[in-house]
């Protein structure tokens, strides 16, 4: 049990997804200027990402394992989020029209959101069995969840202020993310 | 200009992949910790846009519209796990040192970016072209971020000690907020001296689609979208 602990820990704070590994930097810039849209598409990146790292970690020690296809990862890993998604969204649509409205204009978006690609990986070079997997998933969105919430805040406050003219824009929103980054640093204390 | 070496000229300045359409972020801010790992991360990705773009070129006629991107990505995703395998094999030191991002090169947007906006609109031998300029407006953005970053954070340059002993490294700038105020200053001085960029794309999203960014500020349309 503490291991898992440890897993999620480790995975949203310690080496956040964003402000440690810069995956998924796109929309973590893009969508965070919207607390709304920010919540939204973190709500979608926990699910996609959990269902993600146990379809990929099944996949792994099911298929690519025992026929030694292991060199094959990237490839399947990739076809199998993308179709993943696309199989999600139906289903959202069919199922859960509500949730399907609040969600189903970031899936598309998630597919391209190198986080996925990247805890699978990350997953199957850590060794993590199926459970350890989905809890990094988990733990890896959480993570994300947090940073681009955080960040939507502080941009909230930075339109509000007056910023000198080369840094409006881009440089403003890197540079709370540097502090962000800064504070996350922290928490590398608890590892 | 010949329009061969019209590409590259615009892969390198006019449209460079990194600092005028911010595409690739997540590479750009993850290996630029030493100039070497930048560089080896750039020629990496060049090799890969180079054949992606005439392999795509090349069927572009044959690959059906609908489901032309599922279909992008598998010739990627094989590129990336070829170059992946051949650096494991002849650069193991640098296959350790950019890890992860290796293979995360098939979600890079540069990649599926020119596919989409140049090179399945055009003959082999231009988006050849068209993929060496990237590469190499990339590698050089990449190598840059990465020198100034290795230099101010560890006080070498490619590995070789540049500044004097007396100088205290700021460790701060090869860890990872590093990667964010670098790249925030360089933009802001972009911004300053008025070189025209997609900064506010980036900050206001691209509505998930990286084939709108990889067409570049000329094309002035998307913008007011």
């Amino acid at each position: 049990m503490s291991t898992l602990i440890m897993i999620i820990v480790g995975c949203a704070l310690i080496n956040n997804v964003v402000l440690n590994q810069f995956l998924g930097i796109c929309s973590f810039v893009g969508v965070s200027k919207q607390m709304k849209a920010s919540a939204s598409l973190g709500v979608a990146v926990i699910f996609v990402l959990t269902v993600a790292s146990a379809v990929a970690s099944l996949l792994y020690d099911y298929v690519l394992k025992p026929f030694d296809l292991d060199y094959m990862k990237t490839i399947v890993f990739i076809l199998v989020i993308a179709a993943l998604v696309q199989i999600v969204e139906m289903f959202l649509k069919k199922t859960s029209p509500g949730l399907y409205k609040a969600l189903g204009i970031y899936l598309p978006l998630i597919t391209t959101n190198c986080a996925v690609l990247g805890v699978a990986l990350t997953n199957v070079k850590n060794e993590y069995n199926f459970i350890e997997s989905v809890f990094a998933g988990l733990g890896t969105a959480i993570g994300y969840t947090i940073a681009i919430v955080l960040l939507a805040g502080i941009r909230a406050r930075i339109d509000e202020s007056a910023i000198p003219r080369p840094l409006r824009g881009a440089p403003v929103v890197l540079l709370a993310a540097a502090l962000m980054s800064i504070a996350f640093m922290g928490f590398g204390g608890l590892s | 200009m010949n329009k061969y070496v019209e590409r590259i000229y615009n892969g390198v300045a006019k449209e460079n992949p990194t600092f005028v359409l911010m595409l690739g972020m997540c590479p750009t801010l993850a290996v630029s910790t030493a100039a070497i790992n930048g560089l080896g991360m750039g020629i990496s990705t060049t090799a890969v846009l180079i054949l992606s773009n005439v392999i795509i070129s090349a069927l572009r006629k044959v690959i059906p519209d609908e489901v032309r991107l599922p279909a992008y990505i598998v010739v990627v995703a094989t590129l990336v796990t070829i170059t992946e395998l051949l650096m494991e094999a002849y650069v193991p030191s640098l296959y350790e040192a950019l890890g992860i991002y290796i293979p995360l090169i098939v979600v890079n947007c540069i990649i599926l970016g020119r596919a989409e906006a140049y090179a399945n609109k055009n003959t082999v031998g231009l988006a050849a072209f068209d993929g060496l300029g990237m590469g190499i407006g990339f590698t050089l953005a990449l190598t840059a971020l990465g020198f100034i970053r290795e230099l101010l954070g560890a006080g070498t340059g490619f590995g070789i000690r540049i500044l004097p002993e007396s100088f205290e490294p700021i460790g701060i700038f090869i860890k990872a907020p590093g990667a964010f105020l670098v790249l925030a200053i360089m933009i802001m001085v972009l911004n300053a001296i008025g070189v025209k960029n997609r900064s506010d794309k980036l900050v206001n999203g691209c509505d998930g689609c990286c084939a709108n960014c990889a067409k570049g500020p000329v094309h002035g349309k998307e913008e007011t979208k």
